[in-house]
């Protein structure tokens, strides 16, 4: 058994290795020297393909892949080669909206066009190595299906009849969690920054905005179809009706597929946060990193506290063993935190200040795998068997 | 025969070592060289210039011969000694952020 941890930072990415144990760790890294990594994952139906997602405010979007995971590295369709049409092909770093772009709202009231920015978030297909998709800012989703060479929207969610309406959260109008349902063929979710949380039930086909419950304080209509900041949304195989939510403001929770949800902050510092994640063996065991809005987005008090519930978010506890309880003013991201599945759990998240925490026991107690990385902006883990 | 020099970061992800060397056909511009830079090296198709638009990236510049040429027409000639292979044409990242 062998866990592999995927981080990647302001400059750079990581590969942190152990076997089963997670005691011992090997830092593999910088990898791409001084570029943004906003995610790299696994793909679930063959680990050593790995997809990452490099980006600069200069040179704009790469994609990398990896068949070996990790040790080598590929821009894939970038090799010296030329397309029938005597054009070059440097297609794997290529997204571009299918149909019309459209317009969204911004800050200002204003109507801006939809414009590329960067990939997010990469979500590997349950079955298919070759087969990835990947959530961009402007928000829209896209997938490849040849190992990451081509990239393709699927348009129908960035032209939704609400698309008009979304608008940037502080971060950018973001498309930055995907879930591919394990148990019900088809079934897709994903949140946007400021739009909310949709679900597909063909594919990606067709999509409705699934935010009925969900509080703010920021918008005029408290009943709005979109215009939510979801932070992130997570849902565990054994009970695939039911998903948790860290919204900009509350932790929510669904029972029926997103169709209503309910809150479940009630017990926590505050209901302001970015991760969320549930336990590989028990799918009512959940966590969440309180984080302070009005204090600079740190922890509150100065602790960096892991919340667990393991009644479905009846309750909260507090686990602080091996966390700084004092004079810690990190951010964990929305993509910062992940398990593995052994039992017991692991799991991990990444701050701001660079360090990488982990627990082998479910949360009850956590140690620093790395503590002076560069800023984490996301933490993804393979179980390798 | 063009010489091109790009950024550190570039040359770490198309592997190149030092300039590259580009047979261009006349008249040499930026877009020309361009076009040979990313045939020759396709995974900086994008970095340098849009995909689609085929503008120049906000923070990327363009100079040669001591002259900042980021403005001027893509199609424009670029200086003789670049065409000749005696000045290089330089892909320059801007220092922004502080």
């Amino acid at each position: 058994m062998k866990i592999r941890v995927l981080v990647g930072t302001k400059k750079g990415a990581f590969i942190l290795t152990s076997d089963g144990k997670r005691k011992a760790w090997k830092v593999v890294g910088p990898l791409f020297h001084g570029w943004e990594v906003y995610h790299m994952a696994g793909s679930p139906a063959d680990p050593n393909r790995i997809y990452a997602s490099q980006t600069s405010g200069w040179f704009g979007q790469v994609i990398q892949r990896s068949s070996d995971g990790g040790k080598t590295w590929e821009t894939p369709g970038g090799g010296p080669k030329m397309g029938p049409d005597g054009m070059p092909h440097g297609e794997s770093n290529k997204f571009v909206y299918e149909g019309k772009v459209g317009e969204h709202l911004h800050y200002d009231n204003s109507m801006k066009p939809w414009e590329f920015k960067r990939v997010w978030h990469l979500e590997p297909s349950l079955d298919d190595p070759d087969s990835c998709y990947a959530g961009v800012e402007d928000a829209a989703l896209f997938k490849t299906s040849d190992g990451g060479r081509t990239w393709k929207e699927l348009p129908a969610l960035r032209q939704h009849a609400t698309a008009p309406k979304w608008m940037p959260g502080a971060g950018g109008m973001c498309l930055h969690t995907i879930v591919l349902d394990k148990m019900v063929p088809g079934r897709i979710f994903v949140a946007i920054s400021a739009a909310g949380a949709f679900r597909s039930d063909d594919a990606g086909r067709s999509w409705r905005p699934i935010n009925k419950g969900l509080t703010n304080d920021y918008l005029p209509d408290k009943n709005a179809e979109v215009g939510y900041c979801v932070h992130r949304i997570a849902q565990h195989p054994a009970k695939p009706e039911t998903l948790y939510m860290q919204l900009h403001g509350g932790v929510l929770k669904t029972e029926n597929g997103g169709d209503q949800w309910k809150n479940i902050e009630k017990g926590l510092p505050n209901n302001f946060g970015f991760p969320i994640a549930i336990d590989t063996n028990e799918p009512d065991t959940v966590f969440v990193v309180p984080i302070d809005p009005m204090k600079g987005r740190v922890p509150p008090e100065g602790k960096l506290r892991v919340y667990r519930t393991k009644d479905g978010g009846r309750t909260w506890k507090p686990m602080t063993k091996g966390l700084p309880q004092e004079n810690c003013y990190v951010d964990v991201l929305r993509d910062a935190m992940a398990v593995d599945a052994m039992d017991p759990c692991g799991v991990y998240f990444g701050t701001s200040g660079g360090q990488v925490y982990h627990s082998a026991d479910g949360g009850a107690s956590w140690k620093p795998i790395v503590r002076d990385l560069p800023y984490v902006l996301s933490v993804s883990v393979q179980t390798i068997k | 025969m063009v010489r091109v020099i790009v950024p550190s970061f570039l040359r770490t992800l198309a592997r190149i070592t030092g300039e590259v060397e580009l047979e261009v056909a006349s008249p040499v511009t930026p877009r020309s060289v361009l076009d040979a830079l990313e045939a020759k090296h396709p995974a900086l198709c994008g970095t340098i210039r849009d995909h689609v638009t085929k503008e120049r990236r906000p923070l990327v510049r363009f100079y040669a011969c001591s002259e900042d040429l980021s403005n001027e027409p893509m199609e424009a000639p670029l200086p003789s000694a670049v065409a000749a292979g005696d000045e290089p044409f330089l892909v320059v990242a801007s220092i922004a952020g502080g």
